[in-house]
């Protein structure tokens, strides 16, 4: 049916395109550059032998040991789990935002994206405290029932905790996608008889898979490159956290580490051209784009959809309401609810040393906007241009989130250090502008994938018939692609913005000094001492806010221009 | 597009504030309460001066100034850790100091068989550490547990699954505490003693942090903490408590001076107030809670004080060379065998503390035959793959650290070695537990 009721796109580019040359190159050296040199100055020692020779010894050592074998199966394992289950919470959700309109909409949208967000150090306790051993949860469970569930042990826990984290990932970039189905494809599927989850699987589902395989894309790299959640847990037999912590022990050079890194690398590079691949195979632009009608629903039918979807998101959010309840706790230990509160932990954020908001709002606000005007321009490039090196740029453009922030941190260190930036007195490493740079880079992924995945939904023929109407191709681009790829763009961007907020791994080997930091780092900071932990959690309840009036105020903005360009 | 340009503009412009020459840049890992409180009575003794704090994970600064050891930044390494102190001398990363003799006077050389100083004089102990047991009294008393004392008591049965830990590699302390216990037990000993305690482990935390945070969130009942962990939760109202066990050591908290430090003679007036009295009479302050090194300071400190100096804290006669020379080793064999093995050792220990029961209670014909298979199922899992002379050989200890596949060789026979041990551990122990039926 999708493949049917697309037009067939035959493009052909005879004529050498000097202006996509000239942006490909620029884009290719500044990936080249801020990607692939300091990545490559860090991992090259995987590659090297004693002599700093080329050799493949070392990966034929990782896989003759029985640990990393392990570690690379759970990884492999627990990446396509965290997928399987974050698409069937993430999928209905998209769906119903795609479909339905109903009261409160904009609100349930906003809690959907906030399980991205899980603030570091405070987040880990949160979740102790509420789903731990003795969380609040087990601790109710034991007092009625006499039993508790070990949510947070082993490969179990991490898959939980993973796909409660990530699944936004797959509904916003499916949720994309499914607002660019046109409405009447589904229309003529029912008119024909088509119905119900017949009608999702033949018509629904082929059609949105741009943004579906996209999105698992980003939550299967992201799982199992992640380290937060086993070393949250204490599960180390993974390929994240056996290569963070051969990389980051005192005083050796243990080279499994990085060869651990090129693993986690070549993997997720895989993954995305397996990816790729398999998305190639159909074509899903439509000339007409984005008539998607959404019903308006109520009474039962909105119960029902709105209790389905609280159930979802109130699990989820879980330890947002722990960070929560710990930031207004003095003492809370083994008990369901604080013993002791306080509001003196937002005193002291606000008012003492408000500093980390500040920074934040600058570093991951500037970041966030470079990261939609690159990958605009990449996922341009990559949709429509047939130059040699557009796969590069891909890869290049992915590479960050395969890439361990510590890695990149120290390969910034070793390329800028030495050297004094123009204009600034210092190297680049020495300032804050290192750490926008960082955050720009690592999440250029997230806006490169939304705006491919909204590009490949947009027919080509749209932008012909503009430059036929003799529109030129900056005009077009203006006028014509970006307000129907601005869906993925904002989209991307927000992702950008949402895991910047909280970033630490790399953050922290590059903040030149205590009054520079971003929360992340002030949560860091204040983590250290078990005076600091409400002080910390206060940060995080901030950076959860923030991220939550960020989405709360792009879809109110772009939701009401443009008759729903954003229908994210 | 314009504007995200200016602000872009604007943004570089105000970045463009270089590190002034006077400030005092500081790498270091400790609390906040402790470099705030540092800071400003540094700041209002020497008018003027600025400490810039940049506030690092120990193996994230170390890794911080040796990338920029081409042009140091930092002017003062300031951490617990005393491998990252080994690692940096090691490397030429520190500078050579000797602070006024009227200060150093009054620091002994030695706090029992541990040097305070570096006898090269590239770092100084400027706060002494104790280790011991931390917990959380509500935990203890809900699941009706008594109180620990000793480290043997890690291998009570009775405390399996309500331990805490952080793995020797990622803890210098820890590391410490595993050392002090291999040093007073002996090898073999000490091994057993740790893999029994490693069974019991509820967690095994990637940071030496996440046992306190264990402990005063109530996830665990007790943790093996460094002293200032223990004594600072208590004072910030935590239920909590903490021990020193009979035998321990203690270790200085040291302060470096940067090779090539940008701002040589501010890093030396901070290193020299903070060996002096009034730097050492902020330890005592209850959210710092760390012991001075000169001893005639407690006379001036809060009543109760542990004085390391007076009391037998020191049990061990703790060989600070042995211990930083198989350090390395040490820590990868406590990984390969009990880190990354934790799942199988629980299930062997719990298998055991089955057989064992049940083979006391056992009446049957076979009970003698069942305790006798659950003494060999607890041999099996209190072996290491390992013998003392080896982790401490030169030549091992080099190829360890080098790029040669040794390292990889000698891990993987130690997890199979592990495997194969806890395997057959847990199969003798359900063979005992059948028996005793």
């Amino acid at each position: 049916m999708a493949k049917t009721a697309a037009a067939p796109a035959v493009i052909i580019r005879a004529r050498v395109d000097w202006l996509q040359g000239a942006l490909l190159a620029a884009l290719l050296a500044l990936c080249f550059f801020l990607v692939l040199y300091p990545v490559a100055r860090v991992l090259w020692v995987a590659l090297a032998d004693e002599n700093n020779r080329l050799t493949l010894v070392h990966f034929q050592n990782f896989f003759l040991r029985p640990l990393f074998r392990e570690a690379l199966w759970n990884s492999l394992w627990s990446g396509f789990l965290v997928v399987a289950f974050g698409a069937l919470i993430a999928v209905p959700l998209a769906y119903v935002f795609a479909r339905y309109e109903f009261r409160g909409k904009i609100l349930l949208q906003t809690l959907a994206t906030l399980p991205l967000v899980v603030p570091p150090f405070v987040g880990a306790v949160a979740f102790q405290q509420i789903l731990g051993r003795s969380g609040a949860v087990n601790l109710l469970l034991m007092q009625w029932f006499d039993f508790s569930i070990p949510f947070m042990e082993g490969m179990t826990g991490v898959v939980l905790v993973q796909t409660l984290h990530f699944f936004p990932l797959i509904m916003l970039n499916t949720g994309v996608s499914l607002a660019n189905i046109d409405a009447t494809l589904e229309e003529m599927a029912r008119s024909l008889g088509c119905h119900g989850f017949r009608l999702f699987r033949r018509v629904t589902l082929p059609l949105m898979l741009p943004g579906f395989v996209a999105g698992s894309l980003l939550a299967f790299i992201r799982a199992i490159d992640d380290l937060g959640t086993p070393l949250m847990l204490n599960y180390k037999n993974l390929l994240a956290p056996q290569a963070y912590l051969r990389i980051t022990t005192i005083g050796i050079d243990d080279v499994d580490g990085y060869v651990i890194c090129v693993v986690l690398v070549v993997l997720s590079l895989a993954s995305l051209f397996a990816a790729r691949k398999y998305v190639g195979l159909a074509e899903y632009a439509t000339v007409q784009v984005g008539r998607s009608a959404r019903m308006p629903i109520h009474g039962k039918k909105l119960f029902f959809v709105l209790l389905a979807s609280a159930l979802a998101l109130a699990v989820a959010l879980l330890p947002h309401l722990g960070i929560f309840l710990l930031s207004l706790a003095k003492v809370w230990s083994y008990s369901m609810l604080p013993t002791r509160w306080t509001l003196d932990n937002y005193a002291e954020i606000l008012f003492r040393v408000p500093h980390f908001i500040k920074n934040t709002l600058v570093y991951t606000g500037l970041a966030a906007g470079l990261d939609v005007v690159l990958g605009a321009a990449i996922a341009f490039l990559l949709a429509r241009s047939r130059l040699w090196g557009v796969n590069l740029l891909d890869a290049l453009a992915t590479l960050p989130l395969a890439i361990p922030g510590v890695v990149l941190a120290v390969g910034y260190i070793r390329v800028f250090h030495g050297w004094d930036f123009p204009g600034l007195g210092a190297p680049l490493s020495s300032t804050w502008i290192i750490l926008v740079i960082v955050y720009t880079m690592r999440r250029l992924p997230y806006t490169v994938r939304a705006c491919h995945a909204a590009l490949q939904q947009v027919h080509v023929s749209l932008e012909e018939s503009a430059q036929n109407l003799g529109a030129s191709r900056l005009r077009t681009f203006w006028r014509v692609t970006l307000p129907l790829i601005g869906g993925g763009l904002v989209a991307g961007g927000l992702l950008a913005f949402v895991t910047s907020c909280v970033e630490l791994s790399s953050t922290i080997m590059l903040v030149p000094r205590v009054e520079l930091g971003p929360i992340s780092y002030g949560i860091y900071v204040y983590m250290q001492s078990p005076l600091g932990r409400g002080a910390g959690a206060a940060l995080g309840v901030v950076a959860i806010l923030l991220v939550a009036a960020g989405t709360y105020l792009t879809h109110r903005a772009f939701g009401a221009r443009a008759g729903g360009a954003f229908r994210v | 597009m314009k504007q995200l340009a200016a602000l872009f503009l604007l943004a570089i412009s105000l970045a463009s504030a270089p590190l002034y020459a006077k400030d005092i840049v500081i790498v270091t890992s400790f609390p906040k309460e402790l470099f705030e409180n540092y800071k400003k009575a540094f700041e209002a003794k020497n008018p003027g001066a600025t400490v810039v704090i940049n506030s690092k994970q120990t193996n994230a600064g170390v890794t911080y100034l040796r990338e920029t050891k081409a042009k140091p930044e930092a002017d003062i390494f300031w951490v617990s850790a005393p491998d990252a102190f080994q690692t940096l001398k090691n490397d030429g990363l520190l500078e050579k100091y000797a602070p006024p003799k009227e200060i150093m006077a009054r620091i002994p050389a030695k706090i029992g068989n541990f040097p305070v100083h570096d006898t090269d004089g590239t770092y100084f102990g400027f706060a002494i550490s104790g280790y011991g047991l931390m917990w959380n009294k509500n935990y203890l008393a809900a699941n009706k547990l008594p109180a620990p004392k000793e480290w043997t008591d890690l291998g009570n049965p009775r405390y399996f699954g309500h331990l805490v830990i952080s793995a020797p590699s990622r803890s210098g302390t820890t590391h410490l505490t595993i050392e002090t216990i291999l040093q007073a037990y002996g090898w073999d000993k000490g091994w057993a003693l740790l893999l029994n305690a490693g069974g019991n482990m509820g967690a095994i935390t990637e940071r030496s942090f996440g046992v306190p945070e264990a402990v005063v969130s109530g996830q665990y009942g007790i943790g093996v903490v460094i002293d200032f962990f223990g004594l600072s939760a208590i004072a910030s109202g935590q239920p909590v408590d903490f021990v020193y066990p009979s035998l321990t050591s203690v270790v200085p908290a040291s302060v470096a001076i940067v090779k090539g430090a940008p701002n040589m003679d501010g890093a030396k007036a901070f290193v020299n107030y903070l060996l002096s009295e009034p730097g050492q009479m902020l330890l005592f302050s209850p959210d710092i809670a760390r012991l001075p090194v000169v001893p005639d300071l407690y006379g001036k400190g809060p009543a109760n004080y542990p004085n390391p100096f007076k009391t037998k804290m020191g049990g061990v006669e703790f060989n600070d060379q042995l211990s930083s020379g198989r350090r390395d080793i040490v820590n990868s064999l406590y990984d390969h065998v009990i880190t990354f093995r934790h799942k199988e050792l629980k299930d062997a220990w719990a298998a055991i503390y089955k057989a064992e029961d049940a083979a006391a209670k056992s009446k049957g014909p076979k009970a003698a035959e069942a305790k006798s298979l659950a003494a060999d199922a607890r041999k099996l899992a209190s072996q290491v793959p390992m013998d003392e002379k080896k982790a401490s050989d030169k030549e091992l200890v080099k190829a360890f650290q080098g790029k040669s596949g040794i390292k990889a060789q000698m891990e993987t026979e130690w997890e199979n070695a592990a495997r194969a041990n806890y395997a057959k551990a847990k199969e003798t122990a359900d063979k005992a537990a059948a028996l005793a039926k």
